[in-house]
């Protein structure tokens, strides 16, 4: 029985981190958040050298062969540097349906691309009218003379909009909400029939909504049947997500309680109030609940043995526990630092912003805890 | 990151399993479940506990212990709860006794402990005082040195089963000096010495399992004193450290938990089931996620004391949310069961529903007092302030 990460997990984790304090300051971070793209090349390019980039590709696709815990790894001490640098979308999403896809070549070709940091893509997956229903594919490919055209709506694209290439959810069987029936498309971001409408997100990233109009388009998946690739990249991406959370949760209530020791009211720093250390030690067990269901969820994923069913409860409560926890911690963030808590300059808020940003990817606390509930309860 | 169990535990796990199986029978279980002579009850149970030799878990192997590491314990408190039989009494066996054989003499170690082995002696526990609550160290009780003897006067407050104790185990004051931490004393007191009243307090779940024990100039022999004069606060404090495996009861909710989401798979709930209404599903995963997570923590914690760490104000924070997770499992044990819950009987149950009706109101009622008891949560609160915040 070991909670712990393994002494290779914690060496990368400790290379992000000493990266992080030499290169990352928030100022330094803000110069990338605040350029035109939303974030440093350089820094990209960097995480690219550092190998970082390889972490979740299987050694037979030229990666490090990391597991769900590695990624967590990463993705924790991302959360910790408010990373804003858009890995998330091209790793785990993009190189997720990528590593599963069923085109050998295009996994030759792509993926040391995506390793070596030259190519950064995109999945799109949601449409305006699903909202948190990934099964919910209006967009269609059809199919003429061997070649897919793709019609349809994406919306929120996460790194839509600086993605080279996409990965588009298309129906080509079945009822608009059915699991089964789904493809996985490659297409250029450049090609003709595909219109990026890029626009920024509160927490910094830069997305698109994305109009397909007869894009001409690769199938890269078995035909109408992705949707078990869809669904293992989705488990990843919400640990991944949950994982940051933790990392972010951690540096909110450090910050915060090293800045009621040195505000003074009344004469007194504020952190001798009991109110005020009462609300803190509140929000330190928001965390370590939230750090301790990571920690559980990642034991029980990895163990072969646990059901489809354990998996799926694991997953739906860490996500709905990290929702309400990261809320509570960012809101008592930034009331603990008063007025100066609602200022840019502070990073309190723009770590809170993070915060609700993941909590509205791929589903909310409602929507986790009513997928927990259907997967507990249901007879 | 692994959650395996060596195959040595796993065996062991197979032998506590096995020995519950056949040790708490269904007689034994209607028993407890009655909750009618409650003390008999209890020492039948830690009778054939003790025949197994495993009545003081938390002892070491010299003095009659099991001498178990701490993942043994949690693997025996786990299937205890599972199985759904009580806990021991804890004053003797868990309480007082961890004082006795660390800190006390041999003659005393001869004296006590095997009577608190086979349940002969029955101790309660005097540290709070009507004005000395979570403020512990405020208790003014007096033990001033006449002859061989120790004079006590003062009152002692929330004794749990005074009321058929033979013993008492007090923290009483022998000096005063600067701090009021000092000039404390820990004194085994004979419950039958002339000059103690035991005075009932009736508590909200209709019963009465909680007094005020007053003494008055009573006479207890300097060799019933535990360790040096004046360092009672010490050994007081060191015996926390026994209370920290299962300190959450994580096993128990787990047990409520199945029983409350199996009597909703059986109650109506207006042309359905009650597991089938949103609302009800969503106030108990509420409080199965929150258990969820606390069950992690709670291994983290287990898994540092294994490898020899000393997790500090781990405990307090594994007391707090574990205490409030109890008491809204109580809550909605009774919600799930209805109208039943209002019921004051003991016995002479119309049915089964009426039993666990009756049993959940007293839980319920009873069960306020976690978040007040050994340490309010407010001053687990300050505990981890200080400690994990330093603030």
């Amino acid at each position: 029985m070991n909670f712990e990460y393994s002494e290779e997990q914690n060496l990368l984790k400790e290379s992000i981190a000493r990266w992080a304090q030499d290169n990352y300051s928030f100022d330094q971070r803000r110069v990338g958040a605040d350029s035109e793209n939303g974030f440093s090349s350089d820094h990209y390019n960097t995480f690219a050298e550092l190998g970082w980039l390889s972490v979740p590709f299987s050694e037979a696709n030229g990666g490090y062969g990391g597991s769900v815990v590695d990624i967590a790894a990463v993705m924790e001490e991302f959360g910790k540097a408010l990373v804003v640098e858009p890995v998330f979308p091209t790793l785990i999403l993009f190189g997720g349906l990528l590593e599963r896809s069923t085109d050998d070549a295009v996994k030759a070709e792509l993926i040391p691309q995506v390793i070596d940091g030259s190519l950064m893509g995109s999945v799109a997956m949601y449409e305006p009218q699903a909202r948190f229903d990934a099964s919910n594919i209006a967009t269609t490919a059809t199919e003429s003379g061997g070649t897919y055209a793709l019609s349809g709506h994406k919306s929120v694209v996460l790194g839509g909009a600086h993605a080279q290439k996409i990965i588009v959810v298309a129906r080509t069987s079945g009822a608009q909400t059915d699991e089964d029936g789904l493809s996985l498309f490659l297409v250029d971001a450049d090609a003709s029939g595909v219109a990026v409408n890029p626009y920024p997100l509160m927490d910094g990233q830069h997305v698109a909504d994305m109009h397909f109009d007869g894009a001409s388009a690769q199938l890269i998946s078995d035909l109408g049947n992705a949707s078990v690739a869809i669904n293992e990249v989705l488990t990843i991406a919400h640990v991944a997500l949950a994982a940051e959370a933790v990392g972010l949760m951690e540096v909110l209530n450090r910050t915060t309680v090293e800045y009621t020791k040195t505000r003074k009211q009344f004469g007194v720093t504020i952190s001798s109030f009991q109110a005020l250390q009462h609300r803190m030690v509140d929000t330190f067990m928001s965390f370590e609940q939230a750090k301790s269901l990571l920690i559980g969820t990642l034991v029980e994923l990895t163990d072969e043995t646990t059901s489809a069913k354990r998996a799926s409860k694991m997953v739906n409560a860490l996500r709905t526990l990290v929702a309400k926890n990261g809320k509570h911690i960012g809101d008592e963030a930034i009331q603990l630092h008063g007025g100066m808590g609602i200022t840019d300059e502070m990073s309190v808020g723009h770590y809170h912003k993070r915060m609700m940003m993941i909590n509205l990817m791929f589903g909310n606390g409602d929507f986790f805890q009513n997928q927990f509930n259907q997967v507990a309860y249901a007879s | 990151m692994d959650n395996n169990f060596s195959s040595a535990d796993l065996e062991f796990r197979e032998e506590v399993r096995a020995f519950f199986k056949s040790a708490y029978t269904p007689e034994l279980q209607a028993k407890v479940e009655s909750g009618v002579d409650h003390k008999s009850v209890a020492i039948e149970w830690q009778n054939k506990l003790n025949a197994q030799g495993w009545v003081a878990v938390d002892w070491p192997v010299e003095v009659g212990g099991t001498g178990w590491t701490p993942l043994q314990k949690f693997i025996f408190e786990t299937e205890r709860c599972e199985a759904g039989a009580p806990d021991v009494v804890p004053f003797g066996i868990k309480m007082v006794a961890p004082v006795i054989f660390t800190f006390g003499n041999d003659e005393q170690k001869k004296r006590f402990l095997p009577r608190i082995l086979k349940s002969e002696d029955w101790w309660c526990q005097g540290y709070s005082e009507p004005g000395a609550g979570s403020d512990l160290a405020a208790l003014q009780t007096k033990a001033v040195k006449d002859g061989d003897d120790y004079l006590v006067t003062g009152a002692k407050i929330w004794t749990t089963y005074a009321q058929s104790a033979d013993w008492i185990f007090c923290l009483v004051r022998t000096g005063t000096f600067e701090k009021r931490q000092q000039g404390i004393s820990f004194l085994l007191i004979d419950m039958k010495t002339e000059g103690i009243q035991v005075n009932p307090i009736h508590s909200i779940d209709n019963h009465h399992s909680l007094n005020e024990v007053v003494f008055d100039n009573v006479r207890v022999p300097q060799e019933n004193l535990i360790g040096v004069e004046n360092q009672g606060w010490t050994y007081a404090k060191a015996l926390l450290a026994h209370e920290r495996t299962g300190i959450a009861g994580v096993a128990d909710c787990r047990r409520w938990l199945r029983e409350i989401t199996e009597l909703a798979q059986n109650q109506s709930n207006y042309k359905g089931m009650l597991i089938e209404d949103p609302q009800f599903q969503t106030r108990l995963s509420n409080v199965e996620i929150e258990l969820l997570a606390l069950e992690y923590l709670e291994l983290r914690v287990l898994a540092k004391l294994s490898s020899g760490e000393t997790p500090g104000a781990e405990s307090s924070l594994l007391k707090i949310k574990g205490t409030e997770i109890q008491q809204s499992l109580q809550e909605l044990r009774m919600q799930t069961i209805g109208a039943y819950s209002g019921s004051l009987h003991l016995d002479d149950f119309e049915s089964d529903l009426h039993r666990r009706g009756s049993n959940s109101r007293r839980a319920y009622m009873y069960g306020r007092a976690a978040t007040i008891y050994g340490g309010s949560n407010e001053v687990q609160r300050n505990v981890i302030a200080k400690a994990v915040l330093g603030l």
